[in-house]
């Protein structure tokens, strides 16, 4: 299984536009909000509210670039190749998904840390809104390992690249506060992971811990369906 | 000894039988060709006897392992290169090669790259990254990526297919390398090297076996001493579709 890790690892890296998209990408937009931000009267977009919403977008992309890996390996012999070898179901799962946990990670460090120089403060509260990112790694990994099985490249761009993308900027209250457009719109974010994933870092930063785990565990409740759908689709492709 | 056995295996698509109750035995360390025209069943037998789809029924005995009850067992003895080329793009040739041998667990595997390296001529585009290469190229990486595990049973389907005369020739020559060390089954359209190369050679047509034996004896079974037109006739005999 280590071996595949390593090559998924190589595979994601060596694509110029998957660094671009994960981390120039969150950083542009943390820097283009904030310019904004300088420029109006009102507050529209605190560092301290935007770093945990930027952060929570980013992994999107992710989910991306793991639907692609997938899709593109499904879509070429390279997959029939594996499917010959000894590797196990389990190591194909772990093998897709452990390389993406360190990238995660070093994505929204990556953001905390433009944050930082944007005016954010740092201090231990920081390390908690990053461990509140974890069920949304999780989430984002194994949607991403859910589409790349369903779905050959071309669609995982639009599915991934657009759709899930534009769901998780604007469902999440990044950009806007939800409560502005209110009704149905408001109903459909709070059942999705997006808002409360954001709202969870923010939480954290602030040190408001009882919010924190109340949205954490609809995160986490979301990872746990999206990981569980995954495996199960994963499993189901395997065995044909 | 047998390395391959096959109980009627049969594969069926909705309606459609891809393989139709398919008994053919493969001697260990044979070279044994599959021919047949598209849609004969040639790779879908290939992926049954490889453990990449499920037979719909009947039983394929690998090295003594069934693909049905011990596919593990079987997918550590074996090694697949699909018709397709089947490398990781953005790894270098040696990088695609260790990879294999990482998968299948060899301790030594940079020695062992390093051989296959040497034995199929990948010196000059070893550091290359496979998506740089040419289709000949990639071709060769793609079997030399089937070779490093040391496989005892190796599937090679369409191994030249879309290769120049003189890589197809070099291939032929590393084939014909492996007899007697590996049991190799081959698929490929094109009958001379099917002539060439094989111990034995078994024609299929509409999923099923129309005939086995050597060159020569299908040749004389089929009254002519032209090869290509030994397989004409089999593979249309009464029966075939």
């Amino acid at each position: 299984m280590g071996s595949f890790s390593v090559r998924n690892t190589k595979e994601i890296l060596r694509d110029p536009i998957n660094m671009a998209f994960g981390l120039g990408f969150p950083i542009a937009l943390l820097l283009l909000l904030t310019a904004i931000q300088a420029n109006v009267p009102v507050e529209v977009f605190p560092v301290e509210r935007l770093t945990p919403g930027i952060a929570m977008f980013g992994l999107s992309f992710v989910s991306l670039f793991s639907a692609t890996l997938i899709a593109k390996d499904r879509s070429t012999a390279f997959l029939t190749r594996l499917l010959s070898s000894p590797l196990t179901a389990r190591d194909f799962i772990l093998g897709y998904t452990l390389p993406l946990l360190p990238m995660c990670l070093i994505q929204s460090v990556v953001c905390y840390v433009t944050g930082f120089c944007l005016g954010l403060r740092p201090g231990w509260t920081v390390l908690a809104a990053l461990a509140a990112l974890i069920p949304s790694n999780i989430f984002f990994i194994s949607l991403g390992l859910l589409c790349g099985s369903l779905f050959n490249d071309k669609q995982v761009g639009g599915i991934c690249g657009a759709l899930l993308t534009n769901m998780a900027a604007l469902l999440s209250g990044t950009w806007f506060d939800l409560e502005m457009v209110g009704g149905p719109f408001l109903r459909v974010a709070e059942l999705l992971p997006f808002v409360h994933a954001v709202d969870a870092g923010r939480a954290a930063l602030s040190g408001d811990w009882t919010n924190m785990v109340l949205h954490l565990l609809w995160t986490t409740g979301w990872a746990f369906a999206a990981l569980t759908a995954s495996i199960a689709v994963f499993r189901g492709k395997m065995r044909r | 000894m047998n390395a391959i056995e096959t109980l009627h295996l049969t594969k069926r698509y909705g309606p459609k039988t891809a393989v139709d109750s398919l008994c053919l035995h493969v001697e260990n360390g044979e070279l044994f060709a599959l021919l047949g025209v598209n849609g004969a069943g040639k790779t879908t037998t290939i992926r049954m006897l490889s453990c990449l789809v499920r037979p719909t029924s009947g039983d394929a005995l690998i090295l003594g392992g069934s693909v049905l009850t011990s596919p593990e067992t079987v997918k550590r003895r074996i090694s697949v290169s699909p018709q397709e080329t089947a490398v990781a793009q953005n790894l270098t040739v040696v990088e695609n090669l260790e990879l294999m041998a990482g998968i299948y667990g060899l301790l030594d595997r940079k020695k062992r790259a390093q051989q296959v390296v040497k034995e199929l001529g990948l010196e000059e585009i070893v550091e290359n990254k496979a998506k740089v290469l040419s289709g000949g190229w990639q071709r060769r990486l793609s079997i030399a990526m089937a070779l490093i595990t040391e496989p005892e049973v190796l599937f090679l389907d369409e191994p030249t297919l879309g290769l120049d005369v003189l890589a197809r020739r070099e291939l032929w020559e590393v084939i014909r390398a492996l007899r007697g060390r590996t049991t190799v089954v081959l698929t490929t359209h094109y009958l001379e090297e099917a002539e060439a190369l094989s111990d034995h050679v078994g024609i299929m047509a509409a999923g099923r076996l129309q005939a086995v034996g050597t060159p020569e004896e299908l040749k004389q079974r089929a009254g002519t001493s032209d090869f290509e037109e030994a397989f004409i006739r089999l593979a249309s005999k009464k029966g075939a579709a």
